[in-house]
């Protein structure tokens, strides 16, 4: 018998993999890849087989990778790197904060900014994509996959829309790193700290013909597009974890979700799964429960050592609803109510048995307190 | 290897209060057959706030002689909402009504050993449904 932890909170940050570890820790080297002399140059040699190693993953170019700080800078550089002058930015309503800020930022500097609806199950509609470009466009920027309900785009149908009209497409890949990521972008953010890699640490892919400016100026440093000296550490780490990642086999995690939201739909009555069916991230389970509270519900499990996310946050005037449900059109009362599982390479089923355990008492305890009876057939907008 | 769980321990995102009252609630309805016996006894009830904005809350109350003899309450809303509802029910017993219409959310805030500034509306619920269930009683008489 033991008490542990079950950690259910992958899409936010995941351990580091041992392997991915045990790489970083053979780094010994504390010299600055641009230095001349010898220690120098053993670090730029590692700093390159990191370059190349990820340039073979993505089926490019080595001087197309750019190493940042990680998923937000890699955002940034894409995004405000492109956009100069005035101009045209197509995106979704649901995009990470890291994306849609960034817009709102150049909104507020003369850019027009174009938030395409979702569908209910949150998919981008490429034919909305074609029907937004106007003459002015210079960007589309469409994640891959959705941190929330995991929703997976229609990258590469939106990366050939994209080239027939010669706009730069951009995706925010920092939850897809175990999707299939030769997809015809021109831009790609990866990070590591969702790949079992360590923090602080991502990529910006880059075709060669993209034109950049860089956000940080210095040494010029990642060919003059993101001066600082090197994070020669994390670069090892995150170019192992990112081939850890593709090799995974998804298909253990798929079942183990699909046996997890099967349990919770057969168990407790009263939930609903948000996001589609089946263009779905591996790991991902967000799941309503009517009647009850997210947050409630998060520490409620918390406290019976199960960690997950909600989508709510408590803002000062009145509970937030997220803008991902707001979006799938789910009605602020019964979205109230969602928590995110998700998912890792060391859950297990017997672990998922036991959360349903506790879940089902959680939220029939929950509900007993609840004053609300809402309308199951009444929960979108 | 058999999973019999884990005590939260690290850390806790209110007081200790805040804590005891949200896992512990107390004056709650154990049952839906002890909700409909109490709805259709209590002296009092009343209701606030709205499903669509998270925070719904209700009290049910008897009195005697003037004072509050009994509370119990439903609470939709997040960890504070729970915990100040809960709180509250303890607070109104052996009060008598125009005590209990004085309450106030700092009261409430101040009993639970404080909450973090973007919380505080949510204890401010619970005072309102307990003014309305001594209207609803008031206006019974």
């Amino acid at each position: 018998m033991t008490t542990k932890i079950i950690y259910l909170d992958h899409a936010a940050s995941t351990p580091l993999d041992p392997a991915v570890k045990k790489e970083m820790d053979a780094i010994k080297t504390y010299a600055n890849p641009s230095a001349l002399h010898q220690l120098g140059l053993e670090a730029k040699e590692i700093l390159n087989n990191s370059r190349s190693k990820i340039a073979e993953i993505l089926n490019c170019k080595p001087e197309e990778i750019i190493f940042t700080s990680g998923g937000t800078e890699s955002i940034n550089l894409a995004i405000k790197g492109i956009a100069q002058n005035k101009g045209h930015i197509i995106t979704s309503k649901i995009e990470h904060p890291a994306v849609l800020e960034t817009c709102k930022f150049l909104e507020k500097n003369g850019f027009s900014v174009t938030y395409l609806d979702v569908d209910k199950d949150g998919l981008v509609n490429p034919k909305d994509i074609e029907k937004a470009i106007t003459k002015e466009t210079i960007l589309i920027s469409i994640m891959y996959a959705n941190n929330e309900i995991g929703t997976i785009q229609p990258v590469k149908e939106i990366a050939k829309i994209a080239k027939k009209h010669n706009i730069p497409f951009h995706t925010d890949a920092c939850q897809a790193g175990f999707l299939d990521l030769n997809i015809n972008a021109d831009l790609i953010t990866l990070n590591g700290s969702k790949i079992y890699g360590p923090k602080g640490i991502g990529i910006l892919y880059k075709k060669k013909s993209i034109q950049l400016e860089p956000l940080m100026h210095g040494g010029g440093q990642e060919f003059h597009l993101r001066s600082g000296t090197e994070n020669l550490t994390n670069i090892v780490g995150f170019a192992k974890a990112l081939e850890l990642a593709q090799k995974e086999d998804n298909n253990k995690i798929i079942k183990l979700r699909d046996y997890f939201i099967e349990k919770v739909q057969k168990e407790i009555p009263r939930t609903f799964i948000n996001g589609h069916k089946k263009e779905r991230l591996p790991n991902n389970a967000n799941i309503s429960f009517l009647d009850v509270e997210g947050e409630s519900i998060l520490l409620y499990l918390d406290h019976k050592g199960i960690l997950v996310s909600t989508g709510s946050a408590c803002s000062s005037e009145k509970l937030e609803i997220s803008h991902v449900l707001d979006a799938i059109g789910i009605k602020h009362d019964a979205a109230h109510g969602s928590i995110r599982f998700s998912l890792g390479k060391s859950t297990t089923k017997e672990e998922l048995d036991y959360v349903v355990k506790e879940l089902k008492q959680i939220i029939q305890s929950l509900r007993m307190l609840s004053p609300i009876h809402l309308n199951k057939e009444e929960i979108r907008k | 290897m058999k999973i019999i769980g884990y005590k939260q321990d690290k850390a806790w995102l209110y007081s200790n209060k805040v804590k005891e009252h949200f896992f512990n609630p107390k004056n709650i309805f154990k049952s839906d057959q002890e909700l409909e016996d109490y709805k259709n006894n209590a002296d009092g009830i009343g209701q606030v706030g709205s499903p669509a904005c998270g925070d719904v809350m209700e009290m049910f109350i008897k009195v005697k002689d003037g004072k509050i003899k009994e509370c119990r309450w439903r609470t939709f809303g997040c960890a504070s909402a729970i915990a100040s509802t809960s709180i509250l029910s303890e607070m109104v017993i052996g009060k008598t009504l125009a005590e209990a219409k004085k309450i106030t959310p700092k009261d409430i805030v101040k009993a639970l050993g404080g909450l973090p500034a973007r919380k505080i509306h949510c204890s401010i619920l619970g005072d309102q449904a307990l003014r309305k269930a001594i209207e609803n009683y008031e206006g019974k008489k």
